[in-house]
């Protein structure tokens, strides 16, 4: 069995590494290449050397962007996991309804990215209106906006991973707790909170990531108004490679420093806490 | 009972987010769809094709740039392949994304054979995939070299539409100003200049709960879908003014002669506006459509593609066309800015048969009666082709309104953004419009991305 399944694999492994070749692999070496050219279409590329590289950190918009996307990528992660940590906890409490709450805080969840940028975008809107200034005004309205949305978006999703994690604890150690005269607060800090360590390597994770590579609802929400005040790296990157002629290699540079950073800051971020796992 | 609290908590919690949208009542004043938001109309591929190939084997793609007459392009498109059997696929980008659809479709192995770009600046960037037409059907139809494109002595592309714009106001709203007690002018021909139309414009913000409007422009929205009317259609008189007093036709470095003017007149925009310039960040293209549709402002700066989009509501005999006055020395004898961005070209990458193809269709679509009734009657365009002087003369009041002008001897103002270096410039020239409306920008940002932006992304592209 053994010796057939190491005899054959590479024909099972074959379609699925075909797609990951063409889907993954070539996409990203000719991404690499096309970042030391200057072209129109990505067909038709001649080579420049580091150029663009050049370019790229004489532009300062791009910096803006890059500070703007850290802070951004700080408070959310923040708000995104301390709520939909709460909300898993209140959610496994075990009361009435708790599945219909369930379903409903995903919900938000299941809408497109841009489709949910327009509508807060309308809703923000709104509200500022009576304030009479627009999402427009000042940036701050659009950091505030966004993480608005980005919390209602990801804070169900985060939530099912979490309570996952919460009714895996096992009980008899949450029982071994309270006989010791630990208090609710005592168990979640030191019994429930280090079980659910790798709930919570996956959510950081996935917020550190998604807010560092958030486009859609940037650019439906402030499209990076204004004057760029409130646009984030990937908005950045794209204006760059759509917008300014001439520019296209200059926004490749910066979609391969992007990813640079962010496989870096991810990598970082898992080894940090990973180290606090603990073993059932 | 805690837990009941809690399943209480969690109810609000829950409500609170249903109902978010719902708390603020009257405000309009919300962005309804921006350019980029018209995302499922993105590559709207309707391919009309008929599975028997042609006799050529050559077939038409055309990426067309104007998504108000997409369908009138598709609906083309079928009855020029069931009439000769040839495969002819329209797209239309979605506004405001031609550049970047067109950037990926040519790198598609079955690239457009015909696109457009808009002007010079355009075809500097795709002068390498554009077929020389110098000896094309087409070509021998344009009346003039003006509607061309040229490099060298190669015929690049062929503008298909002539299109105007200036400020469009409603008769009958200005006729009953005119007869209210101490209206500063008796009929619209005394509006001939910046001071006249200011002073009008002021009067008329000033009486306009007498007059029932909400003010005597639009709103000047900043939104990506009525922006370029301030960042590239007004920019171009300033710009124009320039060229004039220098003698050029284009520069590598604008020196802002009339930026003083273009702010007097941005000035006045914002100020006589329906709505307070704070707003502006999020007012779309087609609110100040629907406030001058609905006779809520006087003026509203736009061009003859926007008859049918204010037809609905208001009668022809209500629609005319001011120039934009800015201020210039001159400018009594100024027209409005009739020109074109669209122009045709035929991708040089593409087969010979394909090549072959993409030419038989254009010139079916300029000589053939079906064609030149879909583009003079359905489309309404304006061409500057010879084939369509007997009898396909697209006719509307916005379009009479400019051949007005022409006949009583005025000079009509060029379209000079088409040598505009870049779209970024434009981009970086409306942000700071928009935040020196708002306050929170000074002045000199225009003018720092108005002159300086010009030579920098002069030399960024050349």
């Amino acid at each position: 069995m053994n010796k057939s399944i190491r005899k054959y694999f590479p024909l099972f492994v074959l379609p699925t590494l075909i797609a990951f070749v063409m889907g993954f692999v070539v996409p990203f070496i000719l991404g690499i290449y096309l970042s030391f050219c200057e072209f129109t279409t990505v067909t038709d590329a001649k080579f420049v050397g580091f150029k663009n590289y050049i370019k790229v950190f004489q532009d300062k918009s791009f910096l803006h962007a890059l500070g703007f996307t850290v802070a951004f990528t700080i408070a959310s992660v923040i708000t995104i996991n301390v709520f939909a940590f709460a909300v898993a906890v209140l959610l496994t409490k075990g009361f009435k309804g708790t599945n219909a709450f369930r379903t409903i805080f995903f919900m938000p969840n299941l809408i497109g990215g841009i489709v949910l940028g327009y509508i807060w975008q309308i809703i923000l809107n709104g509200v500022l209106a009576r304030f009479g200034v627009t999402l427009q005004y000042d940036a701050k309205y659009g950091f505030i906006g966004l993480l608005i949305l980005m919390n209602w978006q990801q804070i169900g999703y985060m939530m099912i991973i979490y309570i996952a994690g919460i009714q895996n604890v096992p009980s008899d150690v949450i029982e071994a707790a309270s006989i010791d005269g630990a208090n609710s607060w005592q168990t979640l800090k030191d019994v429930t909170i280090p079980m659910v360590m790798p709930s919570i390597t996956i959510c950081t994770f996935l917020t550190v990531t998604n807010g560092f590579k958030l486009f859609d609802q940037n650019m439906a929400l402030t499209a990076g108004g204004p004057s760029h005040q409130s646009e984030m790296l990937a908005l950045n990157i794209f204006a760059t490679f759509y917008g300014k002629m001439g520019y296209e290699g200059g926004g490749q540079a910066k979609a391969v420093i992007f990813f640079i950073l962010v496989a870096i800051i991810a990598l970082f971020q898992l080894r940090a806490t990973r180290s606090k796992e603990v073993q059932q | 009972m805690r837990k009941k609290l809690l399943s209480a908590l969690l109810c609000t919690a829950m409500v609170s987010t249903l109902l978010t949208g719902c708390g603020d009542d009257g405000s309009t004043s919300t962005s309804t769809g921006t350019g980029t938001g018209n995302d499922s109309e993105t590559g709207s591929t309707r391919d009309t094709s008929s599975s028997t190939p042609s006799a050529s084997g050559g077939k038409v793609y055309y990426l067309n740039f104007k998504p108000e007459q997409a369908e009138d392009w598709e609906a083309l498109a079928k009855a020029y392949t069931d009439e000769t059997g040839v495969e002819v696929k329209v797209v239309t980008a979605a506004s405001n994304t031609y550049e970047q659809t067109l950037k990926s479709e040519m790198a598609k192995s079955d690239a457009p054979t015909m696109f457009q770009v808009n002007g010079p600046v355009g075809l500097a960037t795709w002068n390498d995939y554009c077929y020389d037409l110098k000896d094309s059907d087409v070509y021998s139809q344009v009346k003039s070299d003006d509607f061309v494109l040229k490099d060298g002595d190669a015929v690049k592309g062929i503008a298909y539409v002539i299109e105007t714009y200036g400020i469009i106001y409603n008769k009958s709203l200005l006729q009953k100003y005119c007869e209210m007690d101490g209206a500063k002018i008796k009929d619209v021909s005394e509006i001939n200049g910046f001071a006249k139309l200011k002073e009008v414009a002021d009067d008329i913000q000033a009486k306009k709960a007498d007059l029932g409007v909400d003010g005597a422009f639009t709103s000047a929205g900043m939104d990506s879908s009525s922006d370029w009317r301030f960042k590239t259609h007004l920019a171009n008189l300033p710009i124009y003014y320039e060229y004039q007093a220098d003698g050029i036709g284009s520069t590598e470095a604008i020196k802002g002669t009339y930026l003083d003017q273009y702010k007097q007149m941005w000035d006045l925009y914002i100020t006589d506006a329906t709505c307070d310039a704070k707003l502006l960040g999020s007012k779309t293209g087609d609110e100040a459509s629907a406030e001058f549709s609905t006779g809520k402002a006087v003026f509203y700066q736009n061009g003859t593609w926007e008859y049918d989009n204010i037809s609905a509501n208001l009668a022809d005999e209500d629609l005319g066309m001011l120039p934009i006055y800015i201020g210039a020395e001159g400018e009594e004898n100024q027209g409005l800015c009739t020109g074109s961005e669209n122009y045709w070209c035929v991708n040089s990458k593409a087969s010979e048969a394909d090549i072959q193809a993409t030419l038989d269709f254009m010139n079916w679509c300029i000589t053939s009666d079906t064609g030149r009734d879909s583009i003079a009657n359905t489309m309404g365009f304006v061409t500057p082709f010879k084939s369509f002087d007997d009898g396909y003369t697209a006719s509307n009041p916005l379009i009479q309104a400019s051949n007005e002008y022409i006949d009583a001897g005025k000079t009509a103002v060029s379209w000079n953004f088409s040598t505009i270096p870049s779209e970024e410039w434009k981009n970086e020239v409306g942000n700071a419009l928009l935040e020196y409306a708002q306050g929170t920008g000074e002045w000199d940002a225009v003018k720092t991305a108005f002159v300086d932006g010009w030579a920098e992304q002069y030399q960024a592209t050349h």
